[in-house]
């Protein structure tokens, strides 16, 4: 068969449709967000015999997943590492239920932060709802993974969790496809009590999850992701894992490495083999991206065997994206670099677009807050996070989605008057609804902008839960009529969106701005077209 | 044959229809390729990058190791220089435009950047602006690019040409014909140098 040139990120979502995908369930964030969109361009996505359409997060997202599986048909769910967080719960519980139909949680993590606040290790994830998890080392993996993903979960009924990492998620290589098979039928269980996590069934499925323990181990040491690569000199042995066993190759003209390599794509560890390379070898090193979670796991709290380095002992650093260069100094090989970057280079750091309907709306916050003097904006996770660069300097924090308006909430009842929270409209529906809802059962003091360019803008313009309804949400939700204001954030407008920003946060109890006009990236693409429509 | 390349430039600028259109040919010679692109924050207007590897044998880092690249294109002058690290010092070229995209209010001096550019050892230093905007698309500066690393790139010029067509061809022939004058203007100007 011939190859076909796949993101990792694509190649996961190709793989997901040729095993019999019934639905993908996620939320859009840097670095996953290419699979639900590849799904949803799809042939069966467009054809909606996949089912595809974005979640309001990923707590919500994880929830119909397990509800397909229990329905009997293969879930995905998709989203990044820190969506996990918000997924949690559905997520740690879907491990005591176990599943009917397979389903796979594919997570992106961000080493290095590129796109991210935190560069946490999903790996511990799996570990602690005490599930498989699986780490490809490349595209062509990405695709097998996947594809075995789904047979796994239904032969151990339980969920599986794959972890990407960036630089897999978003390069690009060659990879070959297998044969397609058809979804599932729905089929409900005889007795789908392992659904119902009542005290007195949670203790028993707990106990068949433990029980699983001893066969997940040993998938890890029979898996064809997992290799035992004999080397003749014992010097040295090397423990990589996904993404680092092709920096680790790339120092060994055609892959001839002279050490020992255990490469690790499928947990949980394989404790033979990793005996084998400890006692083989005079030192292991363990290379890995994200957290030390494999050096951890071998060398344990006391290191008694002292010959473990990695990233614990200062041979790899402890934190930020491994590359080629960093895992050969590891190795005791000379580093290669080309000539130092001249100094009159300076950094370019990411800006709002030109024409963007955000600017404008930091222009009329700053004039309003002026007088209130600074550190009483409170900002949330967006395209308006860059509100905190220059010229703007606009907002003071930056947390978690969502935590905009209940930050802004705990400074109102320490006392900070006036406080603001800016949140976007996406990250509103996603997290910010119940924040305001603590605002409006207590009439806290707080004025919330809801920015509203009608799409999810950082990660390339996703559609929005709350399109053309956050004035409804909002009344709903309790928020007084007259304290409830759309405005136009554009130039024009400047000095009556000033006035209403500045009347509202004298205000002694809950309003909301919505600065709405569509995003500049969204609208130009719509144009384009509009455009092309009309030649046609 | 291995070539390892460094796409360089803005957010926006459209570095990656570069890779797609060398990606193309070379996958049609039946070559290896990987490709890390930068999604997400830094696309909007910061500096992005792309490690762009072709190579007859199987690639194992989606990363070019640094000093090791053969090869930096880029479509902005200072961010051609961003990524020297990666270059390799003897035989590595830098192919650039070297027409600035000025989004940041200390951005270096002109005639500085040129001299540092002009310090380099194997350079194309182009106005791939003007040549494309002289051809009638002022888009199309990096096709103009893209001809003045041509003859560096290993693979012969007719086959990057025909992916030139495959690549613009659903934008009709007038559209294809405009890239394919600003593909043979880059490498006629890197030809004279």
């Amino acid at each position: 068969m011939s190859k076909t040139l796949f993101l990792g990120d694509e190649a996961v979502a190709q793989a997901a449709l040729d095993a019999g995908l019934s639905g993908v369930y996620a939320y859009p964030g840097t670095p996953s967000t290419e699979i639900t969109e590849f799904i949803q361009n799809s042939k069966q996505g467009r054809a909606g015999e996949v089912h595809s359409i974005w979640a309001g997060n990923e707590k919500t997202a994880m929830e119909s997943a397990i509800g397909m599986s229990y329905a009997g048909k293969r879930a995905m769910v998709c989203m990044k590492h820190v969506g996990l967080n918000v997924a949690a719960d559905p997520f740690m519980n879907s491990s005591i239920t176990g599943a009917n139909g397979g389903i796979v949680v594919v997570v992106a993590d961000d080493p290095s932060m590129h796109s991210s606040q935190d560069e946490q290790d999903s790996r511990y994830y799996a570990k602690f709802a005490l599930i498989p998890s699986f780490e490809p080392s490349n595209q062509q993996e990405a695709y097998d993974i996947t594809y075995a993903a789904f047979e796994f979960s239904e032969k151990y009924r339980t969920p599986v969790l794959i972890r990407l990492t960036t630089r897999l998620s978003h390069s690009r290589a060659g990879v070959e496809r297998k044969a397609e098979r058809p979804q599932n039928e729905l089929h409900i269980e005889e007795n789908p009590k392992q659904f119902i996590l009542l005290p007195a069934n949670a203790r028993v499925h707990y106990r068949t999850l433990l029980g699983k323990q001893d066969s997940f181990e040993e998938e890890s040491l029979n898996s064809p992701f997992n290799k035992y690569i004999d080397g003749a000199d014992k010097k040295m042995g090397i423990i990589a894992s996904g993404i680092a066993y092709n920096y680790l190759m790339e120092n060994f003209e055609g892959g001839k490495c002279p050490y020992p390599v255990l490469k690790i794509s499928q947990y949980p560890l394989p404790s033979k083999l990793i005996a084998k390379i400890v006692d083989e070898c005079e030192t292991v090193l363990v290379a890995e991206e994200g957290y030390p979670f494999i050096e951890e796991q071998v060398r344990g709290i006391l290191n008694r065997t002292g010959n473990i380095i990695g990233r614990l002992s200062g041979a790899l650093p402890r934190d930020g994206e491994l590359n080629p260069n960093l895992v050969a100094k590891a190795l005791g090989l000379p580093d290669t670099y080309g000539a130092p970057i001249p100094d009159l280079v300076v950094p370019r750091p990411p800006a709002l677009c030109v024409g963007c309907p955000h600017i404008d709306s930091y222009n009329a916050i700053n004039a309003a807050m002026e007088k209130y003097g600074k550190g009483k904006v409170f900002a949330d996770i967006g395209c308006y996070t860059l509100g905190a660069l220059p010229p703007y300097n606009a907002i003071y924090t930056t947390v978690d989605m969502g935590a905009s308006i209940t930050m802004a909430k705990g400074a109102a009842d320490a006392g900070l008057r006036p406080v603001l929270a800016v949140i976007g409209d996406s990250t509103f529906t996603h997290s910010g609804m119940t924040s305001l809802l603590d605002c409006i059962y207590e009439n806290t003091p707080v004025t919330v902008m809801i920015l509203d360019n009608s799409t999810t803008g950082m990660t390339g313009g996703q559609d929005s839960h709350a399109l053309g309804v956050l004035g409804e949400i909002c009344k709903g939700l309790g928020v007084k009529e007259d304290h409830i204001h759309r405005i136009n954030p554009l130039k024009a407008h400047h000095e009556e969106n000033v006035a209403i920003i500045e009347k509202e946060l004298e205000y002694e109890g809950v309003s909301v701005i919505i600065p709405t006009r569509e995003c500049i990236q969204t609208l130009s693409r719509r144009m384009k077209k509009q455009q092309a429509a009309k030649k046609q | 044959m291995k070539i390892d390349i460094i796409l360089a430039g803005v957010g926006g600028q459209g570095i990656l229809s570069i890779a797609t259109i060398v990606g193309y040919a070379a996958v049609k010679r039946g070559m290896y390729m990987k490709q890390a692109e930068v999604h997400g924050m830094s696309q909007r207007g910061g500096d992005v990058q792309s490690h762009f590897r072709l190579s007859d044998q199987e690639i194992a880092s989606d990363l070019i190791p640094m000093g090791k690249a053969d090869m930096i294109i880029s479509v902005e002058p200072m961010e051609s220089l961003r990524y020297l690290p990666w270059l390799n010092p003897e035989t590595g070229w830098l192919i650039t435009n070297d027409q600035p995209f000025v989004n940041i209010p200390n951005y270096p001096d002109f005639d500085k950047l040129n001299a540092e550019l002009g310090k380099l050892k194997n350079k194309v230093v182009i106005n791939a602006d003007k040549i494309a905007k002289d051809l009638g698309s002022a888009r199309s500066a990096n096709m103009v690019i893209l001809g003045a690393a041509s003859p560096y790139l290993g693979i012969p010029f007719e086959e990057i040409e025909s992916a030139v067509r495959e690549n613009f061809a659903r934008k009709g022939e007038d559209i294809v014909n405009v890239n394919i004058a600003c593909l043979r203007a880059g490498k006629e100007f890197a030809e004279k140098l």
